[in-house]
């Protein structure tokens, strides 16, 4: 039994190995290249990115690839978590160390993005598939609509809230206006870093695996295979449903106050359909349940384009091909019986006349 | 107190009487076959005690609780296990992981346990990997717990949702024509795995069957259905001889 | 008076999403998947349409016609190229490659026209009927539109129950399987399901931009998911139901941009998906599909 079950053990780990290998080596590398001063600005600046989008593109696989079910709305919590997070930071560090304010603004955008997760995915979750997608996105443009229009601002009489202009507020003259309709927040605090990027991505990591490979991962996977069995031995569907959305939401809001704190202005078309089309690819190409594969699609596809200066005009282009051509070769029933007589004609051939099973 | 009484148990759908006045009341550790022509409106049976249809007139009580009309998870967790016409696994998942699966709710943990993996998740996963395993021995399938459950044989793709059926804990088993596809010695082989779970396990057993000589071979007490309605009930000998049985399903053999 | 006008153009708007949902519902009910792409397809249609009429001043009629084929052939083409080969893969799948589809055609069209609104010349030239002394106007493009959009159901309606195509249509959204084995040459059934949708398809993107004139890549793309909750709330499969379904939505979303705001008005739409599907999922006038259990 002992050894027997080590395989298995090993097996089982492999993904943990596999994901946290690649961040780390990627980390090394970076830390390398920074040293040996070839690090060139625009692969930096692409550093904190690539984080962002790793933990969204592993967290969207968390709803995909896992549960089974296509979220096109992903890029709205990351705006809410952005948002919401990037508020806290710029107002609590006046009063708080630069680290504790961004603990806070994590939190921050990691519960309002699950918060949102939870009011969506109620009403969403009983749906079946296309519904559920084309809902899904809807949610993704209402959010970005509704914080494009959103005027907030503070003065001594309390918080300002308007959706029609900056008027409508009704701010003190010497009010601080927070979010500024379409210009969004500006004068932002750059105070993510690469470090914190990867480490955030190591707890998600972390989290999400440990999730999969866990009593409630299974029923999540055993809803995605087969719903009604599922519900034939006692899963109940709606709570475990909501939990890989949820989760899924949070490390997405995550992504958002990583991402945000990067940069000095935020507005909220920043993250629109086109974001949550990019981050489905990553996870398509990386393969739908395939964790390590998120991480190394985002990393990959985030930095190709900058490099290869060509590809950035025909980006989105060839990422609608790679999604039609990914799904025919790797779900399409002609194709995937091709793909096995293929490969035991191959075995046949390779074959020593030994009984192969 | 019978383990099952259902009584005068009716569904129609559209104006179409499916099932009509269905009773039948079953005792712990016996085995029980429903049979009758295709359409006849067994499986719906199936889905009305399974809580995946609720049925428009009649009663179900299991242990002396009313279940009628109840959602799947919650007589899932009552005592009822079923497996299906179309066999329902989890393509994706090990071999394993599809009992484990039926374990959810025998041996559970929260979220977070799962998640800050505390000592309580070890020694619960532990748990439901033996006895996992134990159950996959019976089936003669823990040399395979590890392959993805699409990668079985037919056979033991069947074996392997009814093991998982087994995983619940269930009072009471429902088997959806288990023999389906299966040549002789399969079907032999599966008629004493069916007896020796009865056995083992204590359970009531209600199977539905096209093969003839599985459900007379094996079954106490055999009910036949013909469009809805019960048309005979007793042991297989007396059914077998039911001229009423044998002109609408038989054909006279 | 002012609620009859807002009326009136939801009645309108309706109108385009009734055309347009008309093509999702007959994919739906027969091909059995969203085409996710359909919203776009009314925009390649409505491109072609500026470039004939608007750019190069060719008949109106002719344009829309010439709109009609190109759709026809994008439609049935994309079936062919990426749809089929997915038929009997799971619904992720099918709904993934869609998206795909979907965006490549905005994205070809970006490359292809750019992103900056045309102007589009309303293919309409039915002056505007005015009634009670300039009190209530409607225009020509939604008196247009209106009888379009009925003359269209109507045809439709007679087509698939008194045509050998259309029965064939009624078959395999029932079992395609059992139609198959009756002779019923699926391949060519599907196909022509999405050459009607695409035609149609064509028509309301002319009919869309002639009432709201800015015209980008992504003009297709919100019209066309409201036009999927309208056929959802219709009764998705059901032809009535597109129609019904696409006037009411389009009513339902005037008179909140009117009365409530524009930007609420989106969500009212999609909260309007919400309630039918938790409520009654089958919409108005659906049918229950039952999965087999």
């Amino acid at each position: 039994m002992g050894t027997k079950r080590l395989g298995k053990y090993s097996k089982k780990y492999s993904e943990y190995i596999s994901a946290f290998g690649v961040v780390i080596i990627f980390y090394i590398i970076v830390q390398i290249m920074a040293a040996a001063h070839v690090l060139t600005s625009s692969f930096a600046g692409q550093l904190i990115p690539v984080c962002a989008y790793a933990i969204m593109a592993v967290s969207l696989n968390l709803t995909v690839g896992i549960l089974g079910e296509l979220s096109l709305g992903h890029a709205g919590f990351m705006s809410v978590g952005a948002f919401s997070g990037v508020l806290v930071y710029t107002n609590f560090s006046a009063f708080m160390p630069a680290w504790a304010a961004m603990l806070c603004a994590i939190v921050t955008g990691a519960v309002t993005a699950g918060v949102f997760g939870i009011l969506v995915g109620v009403p969403v979750l009983r749906l079946s598939g296309d519904y559920l997608a084309i809902v899904t996105l809807a949610f993704g443009e209402i959010i970005k609509n509704l914080l494009n229009a959103m005027y907030l601002g503070v003065d001594s009489a309390g918080v300002h809230i308007s959706f029609k202009d900056a008027a409508s507020m009704k701010l003190a003259p010497n009010g601080k206006t927070l979010i500024n309709g379409a210009l969004g927040i500006t004068g932002i605090h750059k105070a993510s870093t690469f470090t914190l990027g990867i480490v955030l991505l190591l707890i998600t990591l972390i989290v999400i695996l440990n999730l999969i490979h866990s009593r409630s991962g299974r029923a999540i996977m055993a809803i995605r295979d087969n719903e009604i069995a599922a519900q034939s031995i006692g899963i109940d569907l709606t709570k475990y449903k909501l939990m890989a959305f949820v989760t899924s939401a949070v490390f997405a809001g995550v992504a958002g106050v990583l991402y945000a704190l990067n940069y000095s202005t935020l507005v909220a078309t920043k993250f629109n359909y086109n974001t949550s089309i990019q981050v489905l690819v990553f996870v398509v190409l990386g393969g739908m349940g395939n964790i390590t594969g998120s991480v190394i699609a985002a990393a990959v596809l985030t930095v190709l384009p900058e490099i290869l200066r060509v590809m950035k005009d025909y980006r989105m282009l060839i990422y609608s091909i790679v999604l039609i051509i990914m799904m025919i070769f790797n779900q399409g029933p002609q194709m995937i019986a091709w793909r096995k007589r293929f490969i035991s004609k191959i075995r046949e051939n390779h074959s020593t006349g030994k009984e192969e099973h | 107190m019978s383990l099952l009484e259902i009584s005068g148990l009716s569904i129609s759908f559209g104006g179409l009487n499916a099932v009509s006045n269905f009773s039948l009341t079953m005792e712990k550790g016996h085995l029980y076959g429903l049979i009758g022509p295709n359409g006849a409106g067994k499986t719906t049976i199936f889905n009305m005690l399974t809580g995946v249809y609720k049925p428009t007139g009649g009663k179900i009580l299991l242990d002396g609780e009313n279940i009628t009309g109840k959602n799947p998870e919650f007589i899932s967790k009552a005592g009822i296990a079923r497996t299906f016409q179309n066999i329902r696994l989890f393509d994706a998942l090990s071999v394993l992981d599809n009992v484990k699966a039926g374990l959810h709710n025998r041996i559970s943990y929260g979220m977070m346990t799962g998640i800050f993996r505390t000592p309580v998740y070890s020694r619960k996963e532990n748990e439901m990997t033996e006895k996992a395993f134990e159950i996959l021995k019976i089936f003669e399938l823990d040399e395979k717990a590890d392959l993805k459950a699409s990668q079985l044989p037919y056979g033991q793709q069947r074996k392997l949702e009814i093991a998982r059926a087994l995983a619940t804990d269930p009072k009471l088993l429902l088997l959806d024509e288990p023999a389906a596809g299966m040549n002789p010695n399969e079907t032999a082989e599966l008629m004493q795995t069916v007896r020796s779970v009865r056995d083992q396990f204590g359970i009531a057993i209600l199977l539905i069957e096209h093969d003839m000589k599985f459900v007379m071979g094996i079954c106490e007490n055999i009910t036949v259905l013909d469009y809805g309605k019960i048309i005979a009930c007793g042991d297989p000998a007396s059914v077998r001889s039911n001229p009423k049985v044998i002109s609408a399903y038989l054909g006279g053999n | 008076m002012q609620f009859l006008g807002h009326l009136i153009n939801g009645l309108s708007l309706g109108s385009v999403y009734a055309l347009i949902a008309l093509g999702y519902t007959m994919v739906y009910g027969i091909a059995k998947m969203l085409n996710f792409a359909h919203g776009d397809i009314i925009m390649v249609g409505s491109y072609v349409v500026f470039f004939l009429f608007a750019k190069s001043g060719i008949n109106p009629v002719l344009a829309v016609m010439a709109a009609m084929g190109v759709c026809l052939v994008l439609g049935v083409t994309i079936e062919r190229v990426a749809y089929k080969p997915l038929r009997g893969a799971s619904s992720l799948a099918v709904l993934i490659t869609a998206i795909g589809v979907s965006y490549l055609l905005e994205q070809v069209a970006q490359l292809a026209w750019t992103a900056n609104p045309k102007n589009f010349k309303s293919i309409v030239t039915i002056p505007p009927i005015s009634l009670f002394d300039g009190q209530l106007i409607f225009s020509g493009e939604t008196i247009v539109t209106v009888i379009a959009c009925v003359l269209i159901m109507v045809v439709l309606i007679w087509f698939v129950n008194n045509t050998k195509a259309g029965h064939a249509m009624l078959a395999v959204s029932e079992d395609r399987g059992a139609a198959q084995l009756m002779g019923v040459n699926v391949n060519a059934t599907i196909s022509l399901t999405f050459a009607i949708g695409s035609a149609l398809a064509a028509i309301a993107g002319a009919l869309l931009c002639s009432s709201y004139p800015t015209l980008t890549p992504m003009t297709g793309a919100m019209p066309g998911i409201k036009a999927f909750v309208a056929a959802v709330f219709g009764g998705i499969g059901s032809i009535p139901g597109a129609f019904i379904g696409g006037i009411l939505l389009g009513i339902i979303e005037n008179l909140s941009k009117a009365y409530i705001s524009t930007q609420l008005s989106d969500a009212i739409v999609f909260l309007v998906l919400i309630v039918v599907l938790l409520v009654k999922p089958t919409g108005l006038l659906g049918k229950k599909i039952n999965v087999k259990v």
